[in-house]
């Protein structure tokens, strides 16, 4: 497999394909842990891993699955690699174990890697289905840690785990809730979807305005 | 953008009614309220309602301007929310609040949903609800009338009915405003005349109002407290949002059946709160609740076409 390719599917995942922006897939993990940029960094290194190494394997087994009984397969395939991340964070990251709680667990049936072994792993090669689940794994991240960096900002006045305005800064609590986040979400896409029209209108308008300036000069 | 159809069956009625005389008669309906918040808690709440209407004119021009629409303050609409917000604030506020509400309300509510008449739930209503979630500390630190430079805390009579503590205060001073609470809520006369005002020149119809009060009348009549309705009627911010609030033209049905039922859902969802609720107060989760339920009103409830007849089962 050429270098292009793999590059193509990378960033196919990261941009074009951006799972909570251009996909919006896996809402709930996105809304319960942008609380904080750390939740997020961390939520997003877990799904890195878990659909790298699931999309790897269901890619090697995808000769061997039944297509009658795939997703049942794919669920113990990803809940495998789940069990291992998180007995790992819970040996050596009790903090983030912790605050992830509940969402860790619940990687499993997290639809943006079903998606991902249905519609990517399950129909190529081992490294495309591999560099497939990094990009995706990478944009998912990116997305969290941008919605958790506003919320944290607005809600807590701090990045990180870093105070940024100060102990004067009186944080806006519901940003840090879950009607906040529904909020910056909603915004976020908006700005995103703003600039990708914006760069297609650009793209067709490209060889129209050399025409019309063309035309210009004659005048 | 789409154009929205008008559900009503003709004979369609011409007025000479518009958008500026509506929002300047709701202005002129809200200065009793004013008066009795700069009487009753200080000249402070001047500064509150300035900033209010000054960061909601402010915002709506800047938006309008930045998407290079038409800039239309001088609707008055915006400074119709951003005078309802302060209203709906405590007298005391940090500077924050009125500025960061009035932004919420028209930049988020407003005009990212489109602008004056496609707001789908009552801007300054929403704010409130923004503000009230997000420095809850600030939003119900009420001071007490008269309480000059030296505030002194109170309670709203809700809030001692729902928390224990001081007695509650008695009818004639929660029906003058002589109790804690939001700026223009406590004053119940001042209400009455700014509502009464509104019903008199047809600004807003008597439905929603009198469904939304009666049902509260009854609801507290039914979980036997007769000797309670002039309280929960006169109590927290049920006359500035019956009048004020829920009788806003964009976010409340038009078909006459459809605002009845309006009124009551409030009224049920504001007592259901009151009652039973984590919070003392429910009258802006009711309406915006109801706000929310407005378009499906209207299209259940749109009145009959002149002529047309019941289908019969065959």
């Amino acid at each position: 497999m050429d270098k292009q390719v793999m590059k193509g599917v990378f960033l196919n995942g990261v941009f074009n394909e951006n799972p909570t922006f251009r996909l919006v897939l896996g809402m709930c993990p996105t809304i319960a842990v942008t609380t904080s940029a750390i939740n997020a960094v961390g939520m997003g290194a877990a799904v890195i891993f878990v659909l790298t190494c699931s999309n790897m394997l269901i890619s090697l087994l995808r000769n061997f699955i039944p297509d009658k009984v795939r997703i049942p397969c794919y669920v113990v395939v990803i809940a495998m690699f789940v069990t291992v991340v998180q007995m790992v964070l819970q040996a050596f990251i009790p903090s983030l174990y912790e605050s992830l709680g509940l969402f860790l667990p619940l990687i499993v049936v997290n639809c943006i890697i079903l998606a991902r072994a249905e519609s990517f792993a399950a129909k190529n090669s081992v490294l495309p289905s591999m560099m497939d689940g990094i990009g995706i794994g990478v944009g998912f991240t990116a997305a969290l840690t941008m919605i958790a960096a506003v919320r944290e900002l607005l809600g807590n006045g701090s990045l990180f785990g870093i105070s940024v305005f100060g102990a004067d800064y009186p944080p806006a609590l519901m940003f840090i809730l879950a009607p906040g986040g529904f909020l910056v979400l909603g915004l976020l896409l908006a700005l995103i979807n703003k600039i990708v029209l914006q760069r297609e209108k650009a793209k067709e308008k490209e060889p129209k305005e050399k025409t019309a300036r063309a035309e210009e000069v004659h005048e | 953008m789409q154009q929205e159809l008008i559900l009503s069956g003709s004979p369609h009625i011409k007025s000479t009614q518009s958008t500026t005389r509506i929002m300047l008669d709701v202005i002129i309906a809200l200065i009793p309220a004013c008066i009795a918040a700069v009487y009753f808690f200080g000249t402070g709440c001047l500064m509150t309602i300035a900033l209010c209407i000054g960061s909601a004119v402010g915002c709506e021009a800047a938006v309008q301007f930045f998407t290079k629409k038409e800039v239309t303050i001088s609707d008055l609409s915006a400074v119709v929310t951003g005078l309802l917000l302060a209203l709906n604030l405590p007298a005391n506020v940090p500077w924050y609040l009125p500025v960061c509400g009035s932004a919420f309300a028209i930049i988020i509510v407003k005009q990212c949903f489109g602008g004056l008449g496609h707001n789908f739930m009552n801007p300054a209503l929403a704010a409130r609800c923004f503000l009230l979630i997000s420095w809850p500390v600030a939003m119900t630190t009420f001071i007490a009338p008269h309480a000059g430079v030296d505030a002194v805390a109170s309670a709203t009579p809700l809030g001692i009915l729902k928390e224990g503590g001081d007695a509650v205060p008695g009818l004639w001073d929660m029906f003058t405003g002589n109790i804690g609470g939001s700026m223009g809520e406590t004053s119940v006369i001042a209400l009455l005349i700014g509502g009464a005002y509104l019903l008199i020149r047809r600004v807003i119809s008597w439905r929603i109002p009198c469904a939304y009060l009666g049902t509260v009348a009854l609801i507290t009549l039914l979980t036997g407290q007769p000797g309670m309705i002039l309280f929960e009627l006169f109590a927290g911010g049920l006359m500035l949002g019956a009048f004020f609030m829920a009788t806003d033209y964009v976010s409340s049905p038009s078909s006459p059946k459809a605002q009845l039922v309006f009124g009551i859902g409030c009224g049920v969802i504001t007592m259901v709160v009151r009652l039973w609720g984590g919070y003392p107060e429910g009258v802006s989760f009711s309406i915006l609740f109801m706000n929310l339920l407005t378009p499906l009103l209207d299209k259940v409830l749109r009145p009959k076409v002149f002529g047309e007849v019941k289908k019969v089962n065959e």
